[in-house]
């Protein structure tokens, strides 16, 4: 193998042929002009072979990409930078494959969700509204899912705060390692079990009645896992010097937790609490059981049936007229807003604690 | 102030390994003593046991007495916490705290155990920097983040959060292993000034510092690798570095050993 490189870079003809550290390199310019290139022959090729689907013209292209790119710098620069290559143009196609997912799902929702996106959609709700008519809004279901989830988080965060400074600043032995083990097991619950477990002890066994509540405590449950697990990395990133120059100044320990430790990390544990946030945010299967949906208003989170954004979608889009699918997609652009939003304050929120260098 | 600390019959472990055994030795009050030895010797195990700073880390545990003064710092009711105000500690690597000012990682001690009035916080915090040579340095930049300075200035820092809460004993371990020469003189030079009111204890790698700035002198080995380390002797610093009375000092003092 290193034979055959040495031989290709000596015939390749290398500017300064004498020199061993010398190569011929592609010109920068050669992979974007090759990224037009196979784009075109895959339109081409595409269309020759009547392929209706623009996406088995994307695959053409990128096949066509990583096979130029590889046979190109076998030729020129030989094995190793050919190698090189490859996985690089092998990344960059992975990445477009992740990406365009993502791209066309906010293009799909920002287009057929503004048709009747407005001040009215947002202020009002499918009380009296004939759900065949245009019309409506989602007034009641966006108070829902502020309620449920905000009470959700109230219940989640300090737990799942406080379970994470007992397994990294306390826990020893086995009590930690259940603790660990229970919540890698609960990551993994479904919503929908979740649900069924609020249903049966709280409405069936204790007796009470359906409310945003009851929804609420099947979303904490959800939480409480990603919490722990994203408050327990932080900790631990936040250097044991610290602790002991702490300690050392004769500082007790849970002053030590609460002054040096929890303001280092605060910036990491937001975050993670707005990304559980988000992750319960559309669940849907636990307000369809506990909730149980309502066209009206209903601000009292602890009595009666509300309405939540998830299961707003998913009622109108059961109803299936144009009218109603226009209202369920305006609600998945409101629900996708409300997420990025929480997303954009957690990042300001992490880069405004994050610790300074003064540099 | 300062305090004369009293050892005698001292074992660490670390879980199940023993990592220093049977130390005993006298720090006398108002001067610097230095622990030199090669790596993995105990020197900054022993050096934390004088704070209860070992038993922070998990498995560590002790045997024996520290007599500071007349307490045994080890005796039954004793709160490290209150322990660890009266012998404070400086760290190899500078460890300001990354979320507070400049002022308030002086401060820390003090806020952090209760509240002071702004007026008092400030003259500790004017004294402790003039204590520790920095308050020229950064009197216009109180506010700034403490993480912010050069490595010999988060040292000096430290020095200056450490003695702010006016310990009575001063322990160092390897101060100026992570800084440059000049860093490094200001720091001995510092040491020189802070010994007229605290009790100093040095732990260092580098033996001309250890002259430099020590009264008296440790040196501490290990019979092998996995062996816990022992005290071999103490003496004042002159006598250990020209005339030692065990072969093992000479020997690693003049490079023929470790």
């Amino acid at each position: 193998m290193s034979n055959a490189t040495i031989t290709k870079n000596e015939t390749g003809g290398a500017p300064a042929g004498t020199s061993s550290l010398r190569q011929a390199r592609l010109p920068r310019w050669v992979p974007p002009v090759l990224v037009v290139v196979s784009a075109a022959a895959g339109a081409g090729i595409g269309t020759a072979a009547g392929l209706g689907n623009t996406l088995q013209w994307g695959l053409i292209a990128a096949a066509l990409f990583i096979l130029g790119t590889y046979g190109l710098a076998a030729a020129v620069e030989g094995g190793r930078q050919a190698k090189d290559r490859l996985a690089t143009s092998l990344v960059w196609v992975c990445f477009v494959l992740a990406v365009v997912p993502l791209v066309s799902l906010i293009w799909e929702t920002v287009d057929r969700g503004r048709t009747v996106l407005d001040g009215y959609f947002l202020g009002h709700s499918m009380e009296g509204v004939q759900t065949i008519l245009p019309g409506g809004g989602a007034y009641h279901a966006i108070i829902g899912t502020l309620e449920q989830v905000g009470i959700a988080t109230l219940i989640a965060a300090p737990i799942g705060l406080l379970t994470a400074i007992y397994l990294v600043e306390y826990g020893r032995g086995r009590l930690a390692k259940a603790v660990t083990f229970f919540v890698d097991v609960m990551t993994g619950i479904p919503s929908i079990v979740a649900g069924l477990f609020i249903l049966s002890f709280w409405i069936i066994i204790l007796g009470f009645s359906y409310s945003g509540f009851a929804g609420a405590m099947a979303l904490a449950i959800l939480m409480m896992p990603v919490v722990v697990r994203s408050t327990e990395e932080m900790l631990k990133l936040v250097p044991n010097e610290l602790r002991e120059a702490s300690l050392a100044l004769g500082v007790p320990k849970w002053r030590t937790i609460l002054k040096v430790v929890l303001p280092t990390a605060v910036g990491g544990i937001t975050t993670g609490v707005m990304l559980a946030v988000a992750r319960v945010a559309g669940e849907s299967a636990p307000i369809v059981l506990l909730v149980f949906g309502a066209a009206g208003i209903n601000n009292n989170p602890f009595d009666g049936a509300q309405s939540s954004l998830p299961y707003y979608i998913y009622e109108q889009w059961q109803l299936g007229n144009e009218a109603s699918f226009d209202r369920a997609w305006a609600a998945a652009l409101v629900l996708i807003a409300f997420v990025m939003i929480l997303n954009l304050v957690a990042r300001g929120i992490a880069r405004w604690k994050a610790p300074k260098t003064g540099r | 102030m300062a305090k004369r600390i009293d050892v005698s019959g001292l074992t660490a472990y670390y879980g199940n390994h023993k990592a220093i055994e049977d130390i005993s030795m006298t720090v006398e009050p108002r001067s610097v003593t230095a622990f030199i030895g090669p790596s993995g010797c105990g020197k900054s195990t022993f050096l934390r046991t004088l704070n209860r700073m070992h038993e922070v880390t998990p498995g560590g545990r002790v045997e024996g007495k520290v007599m500071l003064d007349d307490e045994n710092l080890y005796g039954s009711g004793v709160d490290p916490v209150s322990v660890r105000r009266t012998v404070g500690m400086v760290f190899q690597r500078p460890n300001p705290f990354p979320t507070m000012s400049i002022f308030e990682n002086v401060a820390a001690g003090l806020k952090l155990n209760g509240s002071y009035k702004k007026s008092e916080l400030e003259s500790v915090v004017e004294r402790s920097l003039k204590g520790a040579n920095l308050w020229n340095e950064v009197k216009d930049r109180l506010n700034k983040p403490g993480a912010g300075l050069s490595g010999g200035q988060q040292q000096r820092l430290c020095i200056a959060r450490a003695i702010a809460v006016e310990p009575d004993v001063l322990l160092m371990d390897e101060p100026c292993s992570a800084l440059d020469p000049i860093s490094t003189l200001a720091i001995e030079d510092l040491i020189g000034e802070l010994k007229e009111r605290f009790t100093i204890v040095i732990v260092t790698h580098n033996m001309q510092q250890a002259a430099r700035v020590s009264d008296r002198t440790a040196f501490f080995n290990l019979a092998g690798v996995g062996q816990p380390g022992k005290l071999i002797e103490i003496d004042e610093t002159e006598r250990i570095f020209s005339n030692p009375s065990v072969q093992a000092t000479e020997d690693y003092i003049s490079g023929r050993f470790g």
